[in-house]
């Protein structure tokens, strides 16, 4: 024993244990400083060292072929119980029918009290009401929410309140165990029988092709259990693939996951409505002035009617001052595409493809590139391409004097839109601009408080209305810049003033106590509440 | 004055005030509403139609309204069309008070 | 300036309360022709009210009236007058006598309603070959005349031909009415350019009556202001120029000397009168070269 501890202390190994491994080596069981060290050692099954199959019957095996005969069984596979956390993806809008499917097919099964984490959902998922009633959904978290779920959850119809996060604020809740993703149920309109999926196909014309999945990439990567449903099985291997089969469990085919029509629009075309195109050439003077027009400037713009045709303005300047864009974030959409193809954007980084160019455009170009929506917008994320903008292009339902924005809650306090990537851009950019008419119908845009806080003031940059452009006081750099181009600016007080004078005064809308929402903060810190809206007796 | 046609004024359009005035059962002005912006503005337009009618001399009549979100100046013009066309007068806009004779 | 004059529709209550959004120089509701014959009371108490409640901003606010031959003249011109717009358009003037008749309304109105003589304006459209010939005459008829403007759409049915692209069939009712206006010493306003999505030939036709001499032209689209007024607008050159023949007129009478001349060119009233024209088109872009 003394002589061995002597050795060893000399740092040299073991000679008398000395093994040999089945490839005849002599091997010390252990040396100091790198620790035990265990022999090669072949395992033979079947009379073989390894895997002799033909690919076509490996792809059989049950490791590599994850498709699953139900719905059911890979519910069953995953262990999900009552009480765990289930989330899906948005990428099929209001075409989805994942969500549906998933919840009738879980509460037939009997399983009771999830939590419900999609990120974002829309008036085609109404049916969870009746789940909700049942008892098979506790607890809702969502970026967004429309339609009669929306309408129900505003008059109460939750015990417990809906929290709504960002983009960026669910992944930064998600990435850092905040949210612990028990299963994924994730749509994918490509996929082969190893789980390797795409938004797309480039071997077919993917019926419920929505191009990038960034939002449901980001899952498949955080969610303890994955589970895809396709209704497009195709060869393997599924290339490019936006999430590799490592990352999902079970594979369950269906008929359809989602409808064309409710998934994908037409291209979206500029509008030729005079009120928005007045605001988008003001919001694209205000850029060209902002001292951020450069050549090789990033840019986010949303995708309502003023917030796209601001890039047809911007164009026209772009070209005239011989400035390229180094990319754009977002949302993709056609006319973002249109001005990539012609040379404007040098690369396209899509969390979503908003209509069919866009998706054409990730399939064909290659300097169109899928990202997930934790790179998008976590504020924990060293890469979060949203904090690499220069300018983003937002929309607002309000803002007010403090220039605080809501996008949630409508002029009656019911919920109809979501905090999406709204608080992430506008922090992460450097000049944050909201579109919006003075006044939509009789509401005025600019109000004393807005019904919800989404994004606070202090990230809002500048208010392009078709009667005038109002500098948040905070941005004297930006002041000075428009000054300087003789664009003439006004207090946001003035607007509001001259807006009210116009509609009268509306009177607040009343509320009850109850909370339905609590919203979240990209940061995870409560910005607002949303409360229960007191319906009118008749 | 009193109401005895229906006069109907107003269409269905974004800012515009669908009207429609009819003879009354009961006392006073009944207002039958919708309105897309009936929380912040409901109180307002009653106020405006009722105003309007008391203007012109009519003190008992059943209103059905369905406001797309019209202004102040446009619920008065279209409830004053209203009762002219019911009354079958031309009711001039400068001597409303008149109306009622 | 009148250089746009936007129509707006009286019976749309949306496209009155936005209409001063798009800066036009000039904004004519219409209770005639965008007016259909059972809506004509509605259209006309909706603009009664909202002419006098909205602030229309720095716009010139006209209203084209029913003519005095139709059931809707009369009261228009009752109700329009008292709501004090700046001028009146009166529809297919054929002879100086409608002028006249308008005129004596008008002022009648004003004494009752205690407005001030005079102070409602009126352009008179010529719409007819009945109203090129006695353009003239009409141009004079009314010191309450601010300008003479041509409406095509009817004035070629009356000639029995059609609008076509370079516009010859109307080339003369736009000479006349061009003259006819400047003799009388009032603006002269084309016709409206019915095709909204046909930008190019807009272009070409404001080009063309620009170049013929004209003040401004009716628009039906927001869309078309811009044009307009970009055209209108003087180049960097034109107003250089403008300002230095200004500049020798200046200079000329401090110096107390009679003969003015630039670059070796007399100077005479023509040029000073152009002169002054070109600064007051820029002026009204805003200081902006075109």
């Amino acid at each position: 024993m003394s002589s061995l501890l002597l050795k060893q202390q000399a740092g040299r190994p073991d000679e008398e244990n000395i093994m040999k491994n089945e490839v005849g080596k002599e091997i010390p069981p252990s040396i100091p400083g790198i620790g035990d060290l265990r022999p090669y050692h072949c395992t033979m099954i079947n009379g073989q060292a390894k895997n002799i199959q033909r690919l076509k019957d490996r792809q059989m095996n049950p490791d590599k072929n994850k498709i699953v005969d139900s719905l059911e069984t890979a519910i069953r596979a995953t262990g999900l119980r009552s009480g765990m956390t289930i989330s899906f993806h948005h990428h099929f809008r209001n075409g989805d029918y994942v969500i549906n499917m998933v919840l009738d097919t879980l509460a037939k099964m009997g399983i009771r009290d999830l939590v419900l984490a999609p990120s974002s959902l829309s008036e085609i998922h109404a049916p969870i009401i009746g789940h909700i009633r049942n008892g098979v959904i506790r607890r809702i978290e969502t970026s967004g929410l429309r339609g009669p779920l929306a309408e129900a959850i505003s008059d109460g119809f939750m015990d417990i309140p809906v929290v709504i996060n960002s983009h960026g604020g669910r992944a930064r809740r998600i990435a850092a165990g905040e949210l612990p993703i028990d299963v994924a149920f994730l749509g994918v309109p490509s996929c082969d029988p190893s789980g390797n999926a795409n938004g797309y196909s480039r071997a077919n014309n993917a019926a419920s092709e929505c191009g990038s999945l960034g939002y449901a990439k980001f899952d498949a990567q955080h969610a303890k259990h994955v589970v895809f449903l396709t209704d497009n099985i195709v060869d393997y291997p599924n290339v490019p693939f936006g999430i590799p089969e490592s990352q999902v469990d079970y594979v369950v085919v269906v008929d359809a996951i989602g409808d064309p029509k409710g998934i994908m629009s037409g291209a979206l075309r500029f509008t030729s409505n005079p009120k928005d195109l007045l605001i988008a050439r003001g919001a694209a003077g205000v850029i060209e002035a902002s001292g951020y027009f450069e050549d090789g400037f990033s840019l986010q713009t949303g995708s309502g009617g003023a917030s796209l045709a601001v890039t047809r303005f911007l164009k026209e300047k772009m070209i005239a001052r011989n400035i390229k864009a180094s990319f754009a974030l977002g949302g993709i959409t056609a006319p973002i595409v249109a001005l990539h193809e012609e040379g404007l954007i040098g690369r396209l980084l899509d969390v979503q493809s908003f209509d069919m160019k866009a998706v054409e455009s990730l399939k064909n170009n290659r300097f169109h590139h899928q990202i997930d929506v934790g790179y998008y917008a976590n504020p924990d994320n060293k890469g979060c391409a949203a904090h690499q903008l220069d300018i983003v292009i937002l929309s607002a339902l309000e803002i007010d004097l403090d220039f605080n924005v809501n996008v949630i809650t409508g002029s009656d306090g019911v919920i109809r839109g979501a905090s999406g990537g709204h608080c992430d851009t506008a922090a992460g950019a450097s000049v944050a601009i909201i579109v919006a008419p003075l006044i939509r119908g009789r509401m005025p845009t600019i109000v004393d408080r807005v019904t919800t806080v989404i994004t606070p003031g202090k990230t809002i940059d500048v208010l392009v209305t078709d009667q005038g452009i109002a500098v948040n006081p905070l941005r004297k750099d930006l002041q000075d810049n428009l000054r300087a181009a003789k664009i003439p600016t006004v207090s946001i007080d003035e607007l509001k003033t001259k807006a009210n004078r116009v509609v009268g005064d509306p009177e607040p809308i009343k509320v009850e106590d109850k909370i339905v929402g609590v919203v979240k903060y990209r940061d995870g810190s409560i910005i607002d509440v949303i409360r229960q809206i007191r319906r009118s007796v008749e | 004055m009193k109401i005895k046609d229906v006069g109907i004024a107003g269409t269905l359009e974004s800012s515009d005030i669908s009207i429609r005035i009819e003879n009354s059962e009961s006392e006073g002005i009944e207002i039958e509403l919708k309105s897309s912006v009936e929380n912040q503005f409901g109180n307002q337009i009653r106020k405006v139609i009722t105003q309007t009618l008391l203007d012109m001399g009519v003190q008992h009549a059943a209103v059905h309204a369905v406001d797309k979100g019209a202004l102040d100046c446009t619920i008065r013009a279209r409830v004053m069309t209203a009762v002219s066309r019911a009354t079958k007068r031309n009711c001039i806009p400068w001597e409303v008070d008149r109306c009622a004779e | 300036m009148r250089r746009s004059m936007l129509y707006v529709p009286g019976n749309n209550p949306g496209m009155i309360r936005d209409v001063h959004i798009y800066r036009s120089d000039a904004i004519m509701f219409d209770l005639e022709d965008s007016v259909s014959l059972n809506e004509k009371d509605a259209a006309r108490m909706l603009l009664y009210n909202s002419l006098l409640t909205f602030d229309f901003g720095q716009a010139e606010i006209l209203v084209r009236v029913n003519g005095l031959n139709t059931a809707f003249g009369r009261d228009d011109f009752e109700a329009i007058v008292r709501a004090r717009p700046d001028a009146i358009r009166l529809p297919k003037t054929d002879t100086p006598e409608d002028v006249v008749e308008a005129d004596e309304l008008i002022s009648g109105i004003e004494r009752q309603s205690g407005i001030e003589t005079g102070s409602i304006k009126l352009v008179a459209a010529i719409e007819s070959a009945l109203g090129v010939i006695n353009a003239p005459r009409i141009a004079m008829a009314s010191g309450r005349l601010i300008g003479m403007a041509l409406g095509a759409e009817d004035f070629v049915t009356d000639l029995k031909t059609s609008r076509s692209a370079d516009g010859i069939e109307l080339l003369t009712a736009r000479s006349m009415v061009l003259f006819a206006a400047r003799a009388a010493g009032i603006d002269a306003f084309d016709t409206v350019f019915p095709d909204v999505n046909d930008e190019e030939g807009f272009i070409r036709e404001v080009k063309l009556i620009k170049q013929l001499g004209f003040d401004g032209k009716s628009i039906i689209n927001p869309r078309q202001i811009e044009i307009v007024h970009q055209i209108f607008t003087p180049t960097e050159a034109e107003i250089t120029y403008a300002m230095r023949v200004l500049e020798a007129i200046r200079e000329a009478e401090s110096k107390g000397s009679g003969v003015i001349s630039l670059n070796g060119k007399m100077i005479d009233k023509p040029i000073v009168e152009r002169a002054r024209r070109v600064l007051a088109f820029a002026e009204a872009a805003g200081g902006q070269a075109g």
